[in-house]
């Protein structure tokens, strides 16, 4: 049997990671998406005393290594008491940590939103969750799209440190065959793909957003 | 009784930064009435605009529409919250100099937006309005356009509907022609002129000098931050009492 062989007849262990990579990527760019947009909402709001707070937490996470939070969650805090499973540990830093930084893209580009528009909604009688919602954020995202899709693919690589605290994804799916057949080589080769694909479909996302962009107008992202 | 004013300014006071750019400005626009504002830049006239539907906070003085105080408290003086000073402005209509369109959403979209997320009107109603609307202003076939594929003065109109289609009691433009290349001046014009035929209350601060004596029933003159002037556009244009005002409009002459 070639080792090409041997993966093959293991295919399951890669489509079971493949799997679980696809879900955990899947459900913490939704929610690190979501929690950017609450940051940004909260630090733009009526209580000046949140922003601080909000925005040490936010430069806490960009000045840390994903890794740390990912070990820190999962083999630390059980000795303060606090218990996750691996998947729940993984999905909460991937979340925080990518969550600070769509936070950080999506103000960027809110800085330079002209006050008009804004002025224009609160003459109509938004309130501001609506005009954040219906207003704002759907131009913010429409003009980040580039480095919006860029921070998703980090967020994709970044599942694979998800390893390191047992979760069965794509990487520790490779990881485990090529030990136990002894053929790294192919078995990383074979994930590299997989990585790829999903990649390729993101950008392919971004390239819709893209299109609906320069229908409006948004040239410059 | 006399008739209820359907603005009434008393007072107003503003300053930015310590220069007063309004003082004790006093104002009463009655239902139907058309009001031009005109004054050198810096005179102060878009901030008083401003203030009356509270884009601007004024540090005194009260502001009332149809009655109704906006901004404050009748009873506590105390600031309205953002949901009281929402309602308040429903009544009111605001036009940009910069349009300030919404540019990812199309020209019926710009529309029905607040009409469905703000006034909670079902969806095919909000459409029908909106192009009525759009229709008003000439606007009706760019519905599915985005505002970056727009002359200015397109995008203008699709503003005034916007703002038409709340249904205000009165309308506030802000130099809505200003931003406006020459030959595009004259479709906006033409809209707010049939506006104020439909006997809509408006109050306009603009630079055309023509317009404001052709469709206006009262002029204001204000001059750093003071009222200098106000009358019916008959004696503003040919006897004005202020010498100031003389000047003002045979610098227009000159240019």
């Amino acid at each position: 049997m070639s080792n090409w062989e041997i993966l093959w007849a293991s295919r399951d262990v890669f489509w079971q990671g493949f799997g679980n990579t696809l879900t955990i990527f899947s459900i913490s760019a939704v929610l690190s998406f979501l929690l950017g947009s609450l940051l940004l909402f909260s630090m733009e709001g009526v209580r000046p005393r949140l922003k601080i707070p909000l925005r040490i937490f936010i430069d806490a996470m960009r000045m840390l290594p994903f890794l740390i939070l990912a070990y820190l969650f999962y083999y630390g805090l059980p000795s303060v008491g606090i218990r996750m499973t691996a998947w729940q540990a993984g999905v909460l830093a991937l979340v925080l940590y990518h969550g600070a930084y769509f936070a950080e893209i999506l103000r960027g580009s809110r800085i330079t939103l002209s006050s008009g528009q804004e002025e224009a909604a609160i003459a109509q009688g938004f309130s501001r969750p609506t005009m954040f919602l219906r207003i704002i954020l759907p131009q913010l995202v429409l003009r980040t799209r580039g480095v919006m899709g860029n921070q998703l693919i980090i967020l994709l690589k970044d599942t694979a440190f998800l390893v390191i605290i047992t979760v069965r994804e794509l990487t520790a799916a490779a990881n485990s065959l090529s030990s136990t057949y002894f053929i790294p080589m192919e078995a990383f080769i074979v994930v590299i793909g997989f990585y790829w694909m999903i990649s390729l479909a993101l950008e392919q996302g971004i390239r819709f957003l893209g299109r609906i962009g320069e229908k409006r107008g948004f040239n410059n992202a | 009784m006399p008739e209820q004013p359907e603005v009434s300014i008393r007072n107003l006071s503003k300053s930015f930064d310590g220069i007063e750019v309004l003082r004790d400005v006093d104002l009463e626009v009655k239902s139907g009435e058309v009001v031009s504002i005109l004054g050198s830049s810096g005179s102060g006239k878009s901030t008083l605009l401003r203030c009356i539907n509270w884009l601007e906070t004024p540090d005194r003085g009260e502001i009332r529409i149809n009655g109704e105080r906006i901004g404050l408290q009748d009873k506590t003086q105390k600031p309205m919250s953002r949901r009281e000073l929402a309602k308040v402005r429903t009544q009111l209509g605001m036009v940009f100099q910069s349009f300030n369109l919404w540019p990812h959403l199309n020209v019926l979209r710009n529309v029905t937006e607040a009409l469905i997320y703000v006034q909670g009107l079902k969806k095919s109603d909000a459409v029908e309005r909106a192009m009525a609307f759009l229709h008003k202003v000439g606007m009706a076939e760019k519905a599915a356009s985005y505002p970056a594929t727009l002359s200015g003065g397109q995008k203008q109109r699709v503003a005034i509907a916007r703002a038409l289609a709340m249904q205000p009691k009165v309308m506030l433009f802000d130099e809505p022609t200003s931003a406006l290349d020459p030959e595009l001046v004259g479709e906006v014009l033409s809209v707010m002129k049939d506006l104020s035929s439909e006997g809509y209350t408006m109050i306009i601060v603009t630079h055309e000098m023509d317009f404001a004596r052709n469709v206006s029933d009262q002029v204001v003159f204000l001059e750093k931050g003071i009222i200098i002037e106000k009358s019916a556009p008959e004696i503003f244009f040919h006897s004005p009492r202020s010498e100031r005002v003389r000047r003002f409009l045979e610098l227009d002459k000159v240019v």
